[in-house]
């Protein structure tokens, strides 16, 4: 994949951080206020998709990002499927929330016990997948070839 | 009764899709061993809660978050054991014939473990699903894999067949939501319990019918009923063998028939007293399915193309016997869709490993495969005789209990058009097995080696079922097919049970 | 009354358009209008004139009873749900428009007619 001009690439790279941070609050406020894993995730992947576009890659740096981000998702889906498992040896019960994690004081940051976690296991599972997707279609030349 | 198996039959499979990919990097044959675990595990739950659903006798319930009632029911009667049943035996069959089938891709076998799981999860978790929206997204994600597995071969004609497919079964996703959205406004609720409660307050108005319509072609699409058939012979024909015998085999009847069953039956709570007009509209739609699949089968000259029409013609028997709305109406439809699972399975697992030796399905270059694959041959004629009907076979009590269902209701054309389809389903196999396996004497046989161990374990495991289920099907019949031909002529109960238990 | 009737008319412009045109693209861009207004009519489903977003700020709120006032959350999740469904079937039917390209250097179904049936 090619890069863009300088404009693009400069622009890119201010905008990318504030983007993945953007991203990142989201998902962590996502038991406080409306948005939540998914929105999340979907900003830190247009985050990571943004660079990539800006500044173009090559071959091998490309499918290096798409096994890493395929491992990632895994490790967000099997991070979810853990949360509802804790519950279920611990309480004997699927997505038991009180009495197995931490739930705080309502309101409050580090509150809501399973949820804020969910929500970074769905955020890594849908950025990570979503940037996995982009690369696939849009390095299809070299992603499907593997 | 609280049982905590149940979130397992979700768990397990989608643990071990997730998995594959990451233990696969490591090492590649992770994949196999992954997927054989899942299945493994998934086989012995579900006769495991079989056998404490027939001990209780009360069905089993479990609430997600131990919320009750507000939160996510699980639900496992008898009709959820027979269909997790026929999902896990299948899937565990057609796991163990994709071991060595998978040698003909050089790549992806990890990709293709992870979309197995997901179809395996998303039918599992559809099958003891008690919510409306959790239903409608397993029905998506085993779909989605379904989709994705049909393109795995990445050929021309593969691709095709699977965007065909997906354009036609998102339509028929998208009208399903809309039907749940109907719902949801209506009766504001999503729990299948409540919503027959609160739908059984609200008579029958032509809001009603229009939520059933509305469904039932979504429905009618995830099936391949008639009139949107166009997808399943192209899918099914072009999928991987494992494939195209869990699509045939369970998918179409579980995404379809059971889906539609429990929605219609438990939560609608139609019943052929009250509301002779969908009956009637179900047998209509069966009949047509039965002779048009089943004409269209006896013209393919592709093997795996007349087995694919076969099922649309086995999809109309399931629907005319639903239809027929009796309890040997009922017992006939849900023993269909075991025989046809089995048998459907063999078959379409026999023709992937004559594709795989002989190099070709075309039916007019094979010639005389019997001598050289014995095991292959042999469980496919075995096959073909159950799913045509001849005693002492599975398919034959299904047949029987649908004749002797129609007869009872006194609907006697259509225990002459069941028997006359059966000669039909008969006939064309028998022209397979003909031309396929024998040889005339100055004919040269086909050169082909039998399949590999694993893929004729397979085969012989599902024929050894269709012989259990014929030979034992009064026990059969008894014990899981009985009690859920009960559930569906009971339909109310299920929300009594769910909310009281 | 007219949001919903709209929402029919989007649904129906997708089919349309999903049933008529020949291009590969413009089908999958059909398919997501289909969605879209699925989407948006159960959004409506848990729509109440003059309510309050379903987001509690404040302990004060609940005390308080505001916390009747709100909008009905339950759609809106199932609508999340329901675009997260819909992204993962627009990613797969794209991949698969791009593969049909790679083969046959085109977009238009007319020109592959290797099944038929």
């Amino acid at each position: 994949m090619r890069g863009m001009s300088l404009i693009v690439q400069v622009m890119a790279g201010l905008l990318a951080g504030i983007l993945f941070l953007y991203g990142g609050y989201i998902m962590l406020h996502g038991h406080l206020t409306p948005g939540g894993g998914f929105a999340g995730g979907v900003l830190i992947a247009a985050a990571l998709i943004l660079v990539s576009l800006a500044y173009g890659s090559v071959e091998q740096v490309e499918r290096r990002r798409y096994i890493l981000s395929s491992v990632f998702e895994s490790l967000g889906g099997a991070f979810f499927l853990a949360l509802a498992l804790a519950g279920y040896f611990a309480a004997d019960c699927f997505f038991r929330n009180t009495g197995v994690f931490y739930l705080g004081k309502p309101l409050q940051l580090v509150s809501g016990g399973l949820i804020p976690l969910a929500n970074i296991a769905i955020g890594m599972k849908v950025g990570a997948g979503l940037f996995a997707i982009f690369l696939a279609l849009g390095a299809s030349r070299f992603v499907m070839k593997e | 009764m609280e049982s905590r198996f149940l979130p397992l039959f979700i768990a397990v499979p989608l643990a071990g899709a997730f998995l594959v990919p990451l233990l696969s990097k490591i090492w590649s044959r992770f994949a196999d061993l992954i997927a054989g675990i899942a299945n493994t595990v998934l086989l012995v739950v579900s006769v495991y809660t079989w056998l404490i659903l027939r001990a209780g006798g009360v069905p089993l319930h479990y609430w997600v978050g131990g919320w009750k009632v507000i939160g996510i029911a699980m639900w496992f009667d008898a009709l959820t054991a027979l269909v997790v049943l026929v999902i896990n035996i299948v899937g565990f069959c057609a796991m163990l014939y994709s071991i060595r089938y998978l040698d003909r891709y050089t790549t992806g076998r990890w990709k293709f473990y992870t979309l197995f799981l997901l179809l395996i999860a998303g039918l599992n978790g559809l099958a003891i699903s008690g919510d409306l929206f959790n239903m409608f997204v397993f029905i998506e994600i085993s779909a989605i894999a379904s989709y994705a597995l049909v393109a795995f071969g990445t050929e021309e004609e593969e691709v095709e067949a699977a965007f065909k497919y997906m354009v036609l079964g998102e339509v028929g996703g998208a009208v399903l939501l809309f039907g749940i959205a109907l719902l949801y406004a209506h009766t504001s609720t999503l729990n299948l319990a409540t919503l027959s409660q609160a739908l059984a307050t609200n008579g029958k108005t032509p809001f009603y019918w229009f939520v059933i319509a509305t469904l039932l072609i979504g429905f009618a699409i995830k099936m391949g009923m008639e009139p949107f058939h166009a997808w399943l012979a192209d899918a099914h024909f072009s999928a991987p063998a494992p494939i195209s015998a869990l699509l045939s085999g369970v998918f179409i009847k579980v995404t379809g028939v059971y889906g539609m069953c429990r929605l219609m039956f438990n939560v609608f709570g139609v019943s052929r007293a009250e509301t002779p007009a969908f009956f009637n509209l179900l047998i209509a739609f069966g009949a047509v399915s039965m002779v048009l699949g089943g004409l269209l089968a006896y013209s393919q000259n592709d093997y795996k193309r007349l087995l694919a029409y076969s099922s649309i013609s086995q999809i109309g028997y399931i629907l005319v016997a639903l239809g027929i709305g009796n309890y040997w109406g009922f017992v006939g439809a849900l023993f269909h869709i075991l025989a046809h699972a089995l048998g459907k399975g063999t078959l379409f697992l026999a023709s992937g490993s004559v594709e795989m030796q002989a190099g070709t399905r075309e039916l007019d270059h094979l010639k005389g495969l019997e001598r050289s694959m014995p095991f292959t041959s042999w469980a496919h004629i075995l096959g073909s005789f159950s799913m045509a009907g001849v005693p002492p076979f599975a398919g034959f009590f299904s047949k029987l209990f649908i004749i002797i269902g129609a007869i009872s209701a006194r609907m006697y054309w259509l225990a002459f058009l069941a028997a006359l389809f059966s000669a039909v389903t008969l006939s064309y196999l028998t022209k397979v097995v003909n031309v396929a396996f024998f040889a005339k004497k100055n004919e040269e046989p086909v050169r082909a080696k039998e399949a590999p161990a694993t893929m004729v374990l397979a085969m012989v495991l599902l024929v050894a079922l269709i012989l259990i289920v014929g030979l034992g099907f009064q026990g059969v019949l008894n014990h899981l097919i009985g009690p859920a031909a009960k559930v569906l002529m009971n339909g109310l109960d299920y929300a009594r049970l769910m909310l009281g238990g | 009354m007219i949001p919903y009737i709209a929402c029919v008319l989007l649904f129906l412009i997708g089919l349309y358009v999903v049933v008529s045109k020949r291009n590969l693209i413009k089908i999958v861009i059909g398919f997501c209008l289909i969605e879209y207004a699925v989407n948006l009519f159960f959004a409506l489903v848990g729509f109440k004139k003059g309510a309050l977003p379903p987001i509690i700020t404040s302990a004060d709120q609940v005390r308080l009873g505001v916390a009747r006032n709100f909008v009905d959350p339950v759609p809106q999740a199932l609508v999340l749900t329901a675009i997260v469904i819909g992204l993962s079937t627009t990613a797969l039917m794209l991949s698969l428009a791009l593969r049909l390209y790679e083969k046959h250097k085109t977009f238009d179904v007319s020109e592959f007619r290797k099944l038929k049936g």
